[in-house]
């Protein structure tokens, strides 16, 4: 049965050889959470110089041209108010910088009517340990701070948002790590994003801890990240809370090793406001947490709540329905283990295009977890999953379960839903936490 | 007048002592209306006027006569590019000067190899009439590319409103330009000078370089004082170029805008490598999009063929795969070319106006792409 779920993926896609190919996940252990990088993150110099920025006129010229000289181990500081851009603050190969405000209730950072063809974020960073303290951005047309080949990064105490409310007009993301590695997100505050509040892409090892994301698409996001441990976040009023993503024809592919425990997901029913045709814009309003096609993540210790839609998902990237070429793409999540989370009054009503579909299929109300139960069928044996593929989920109180069993769709029959949680039974192997030199 | 000045403070009297475990403030960047002259004494300020790097454009000594008219020097040879980078409908006059007597060694796809202590300059102007060049122009800024023994570095160089030198500035410029377009009507935009990290956007890769001067972008004909002669041929014979094959054994890029130099795929394909390919190539910074935009690309899905976007957020105009043959108005790639939201377009820096030409040529290009038939068979669809 499952053949004919493979061959359709091979003609969903542009050429054969798509979603069929074994998962290419590198091992959790080895490349998430046993290497350390070789230096701490933050330089613990006792004098670092400082250069203060005050509010005016000349502020973002000299705040430019603050970063192009800054020296290494230096902190670059805001002065209480706020500062006005019309284009990009950057900085660029000078490692060991901070930037900090004054706290993020009182530094302000304002990019409402920056020029077109300045690149569009409102900070952008390519610096390694790199920290970014006690300051809001605001109102950028692109990213309000995108951080890319950046090795050790500290993000703290920082609010982005967009000061007009959730917009499709507003920038994509809020704290936007990408291609980096060692990263910490903590006590930040990320709103109104058009994609995700806080994203973390393409990055190897991250600890999103002690945040809160509110009025984003997505409230945060995990995507193609190797090793990250998220924990103890509030999110709240997104479109979707948390979501661990993976997706085709990028370079570091086949997202594996997350936790995800002791966060508060709860009431993320937001309309979507994204534009159509990025991923987030097909996550159904009224989700808690999804994982898509992302392998090894552990779901524990969680309260996820209220969601309309569904508290919890699991599903492949095929649910997305677009098309892909890349054979070394594993489109399925495999390894996941919810266990010991508290869920309660999700799926009243489910929204969107796959929250109808999944409606459809399991009526209401929407269970509080729920599997596509679309597998990988090159590596089932006798029509099952080997142990360390499977899904397994326990002792997480009341909470309802679905397996859709979408695969029989995809070949055009009727969905064989089932609701018992035998075969899903048993528990993983605990991930080991994500370990960043100088992060406790 | 600047309004730029400064204090220094003792070390420990402001913050120090409060707060242990804050830094100390060394210097204090204050915005009060200095008197003329009073230049500032701040860190950064020191440190600029620390820099090795020459103040005035005119200390590189580029050109003879008034700089403003841009005759090369001796020794310094002008070239131009078969498919050259949108910059907002400004014009650009490209110089390079080597140090006497070294040459550059040919590279077939990268950069050419020049030697240590090589200066590019390229310089941008607004024609008043960009159909009359004779009624004049108004010179906006000098870009220079310097090769050093520690690599490039991309210093700004902003022309004064006398056009008399152009002074470095490392924070760039913003400067109102006019002019008459093609089509006789008036226009002005806000042309952005870039800062010096700005620099660091399209020609940081694995390393800093220039981005024109290719083979393939540089083999074309020329106009000298002496004739017509190809430009590869032209620096090989006087010694500025060594190793080169003979033009026609050279990869040559397509004139975007010169049907008779290659086909519509062709010159299609050069523009977006020019445009775009200095971040979107499997090194660069866009790399993280997976989408590659080189012209010797030959992947389909990375060039954008029913690839989904990754992180484009509004930049997808709504749309889902950054090309669907036969329908650009589908096509992600096409949207970012046609828009002006800051947010949105692309390429991300340099651009704030729609290149118009260009437009329509990807726009052909795109149509002209074979519709896949089974566009309709492979969309999944999820009956119940």
């Amino acid at each position: 049965m499952l053949r004919l779920l493979c061959k359709f993926a091979v003609l969903g896609c542009m050429l054969p050889l798509v979603g069929c190919s074994q998962s290419t996940s590198t091992s959790p252990v080895q490349s998430g959470a046993k290497t350390v990088p070789s230096e701490p993150l933050s330089t613990g110099d006792p004098k670092p110089k400082v250069t203060l920025i005050q509010p005016g006129a000349e502020a973002e010229r000299s705040a430019q041209e603050a970063l192009i000289l800054a020296e290494k181990g230096e902190i670059i500081e805001f002065a209480e108010g706020t500062f006005e851009f019309k284009g990009t603050l950057s900085l660029n190969g000078v490692p060991d910088i901070t930037i900090r405000g004054k706290g993020l209730d009182k530094t302000f950072l304002n990019f409402t009517g920056q020029r077109a063809g300045s690149g569009g974020e409102g900070l952008k960073i390519k610096a390694d340990n790199f920290t970014i303290e006690d300051i809001t951005i605001q109102n950028s047309p692109g990213d309000a701070i995108k951080i890319e080949d950046s090795n050790r990064v500290a993000i703290r105490r920082i609010r982005t948002w967009w000061t007009n409310g959730p917009d499709e007009k507003n920038g994509a993301y809020g704290i936007y790590p990408v291609l980096c590695s060692d990263v910490l997100i903590e006590h930040c505050v990320a709103e109104c994003a058009s994609d995700a509040g806080i994203y973390v892409g393409q990055t190897q090892r991250a600890i999103v801890r002690h945040n809160r994301a509110e009025r984003n698409v997505a409230g945060i996001e995990i995507e193609n990240t190797i090793g990250a441990d998220v924990y103890e976040n509030n999110s709240t009023n997104n479109t979707g809370g948390l979501l661990v993503f993976s997706l085709p024809g990028l370079k570091l592919k086949n997202g594996a090793h997350c936790r995800v425990y002791k966060n508060n997901l709860y009431d993320n029913n937001h309309p979507n406001f994204a534009h159509k045709g990025g991923i987030v814009a097909s996550v159904p309003p009224g989700t808690g947490l999804m994982i898509m096609a992302n392998d090894d993540v552990e779901i524990f210790d969680n309260k996820i709540h209220g969601h309309n839609t569904t508290n919890c998902a699991i599903v492949s990237y095929l649910i997305a329905q677009r098309k892909f070429q890349d054979a070394d793409y594993d489109p399925f999540p495999e390894g996941i283990d919810i266990h010991d989370n508290s869920f309660s009054g999700g799926g009243k009503s489910p929204q969107g295009e796959i929250g109808k579909l999944f409606e459809q299929v399991a009526g209401l109300p929407m269970p509080d977890i729920i599997v596509d139960g679309i597998n990988n069928p090159k590596i089932e044996v006798e029509g099952k999953l080997p142990e360390k593929s499977r899904i397994f989920i326990s002792n997480n109180g009341e909470a309802t379960f679905a397996n859709l069993g979408i695969a029989t769709v995809l070949q055009g029959g009727k969905p064989t839903i089932t609701r018992d949680l035998e075969s899903y039974a048993g528990k993983r192997a605990p991930l080991e936490p994500i370990s960043i030199l100088g992060v406790n | 007048m600047r309004t730029f000045s400064v204090f220094l403070c003792m070390v420990t009297t402001l913050v120090g002592c409060r707060q242990p475990t804050e830094p100390v403030v060394i210097a204090h960047i204050e915005h009060v209306t200095a008197t003329e002259g009073n230049q500032p004494v701040t860190q950064v300020a020191t440190r600029r006027n620390q820099l090795k790097f020459p103040q005035q454009l005119s200390e590189y000594k580029l050109f003879q006569g008034r700089i403003e008219n841009l005759v090369p020097a001796k020794g310094v040879v002008e070239y131009d590019l078969n498919t050259p980078l949108f910059s907002d409908y400004s014009s650009k006059q490209r110089l390079i000067k080597m140090p006497e007597g070294t040459s550059a060694n040919y590279e077939e796809t990268r950069t050419l190899d020049f030697p240590i202590g090589t200066v590019i300059a390229k310089t941008f102007y607004y024609p008043i009439d960009l159909v009359d060049p004779s009624k004049g122009r108004r010179l906006i800024e000098t870009r220079i590319l310097k090769r050093t023994d520690e690599g490039w570095t991309g210093l700004p160089y902003v022309w004064n409103s006398d056009q008399t030198d152009a002074e470095l500035s490392l924070t760039g410029a913003n400067v109102e330009v006019q002019w008459l377009h093609t089509d006789e009507t008036p226009r002005s935009n806000t042309h952005a000078v870039p800062n010096m990290n700005d620099c660091k956007r399209c020609h940081l890769n694995e390393t800093m370089e220039p981005l024109g001067p290719t083979a393939r972008n540089l083999n074309r004909d020329m106009q000298y004082e002496h004739g017509t002669e190809n430009q590869l041929t032209n620096w090989t014979r006087t010694g500025k170029l060594v190793h080169a094959p003979k033009p026609d054994d050279a990869p040559r890029l397509a004139v975007w805008d010169a049907p008779s130099t290659g086909t519509l795929d062709q010159r299609a394909r050069a523009w977006l490598e020019v445009n775009c390919s200095h971040c979107h190539n499997p090194k660069g910074p866009a790399r993280n999009s997976g989408l590659h935009l080189a012209a010797d690309v030959t992947d389909m899905y990375h060039l954008g063929v029913f690839k989904t976007p990754v992180a484009a957020g509004k930049g997808t105009g709504g749309r889902s795969y950054g090309i669907v043959p036969g329908k650009p108005d589908e096509s992600i790639l096409l949207y970012r070319l046609e828009t002006k939201d800051a947010g949105a377009l692309m390429p991300e820096f340099g651009r704030s106006l729609v290149h118009e030409e260009a437009v329509s040529l990807i726009r052909e290009w795109i149509e002209s792409m074979p519709t896949i038939d089974a566009e309709q068979q492979i969309k999944v669809s999820l009956r119940l």
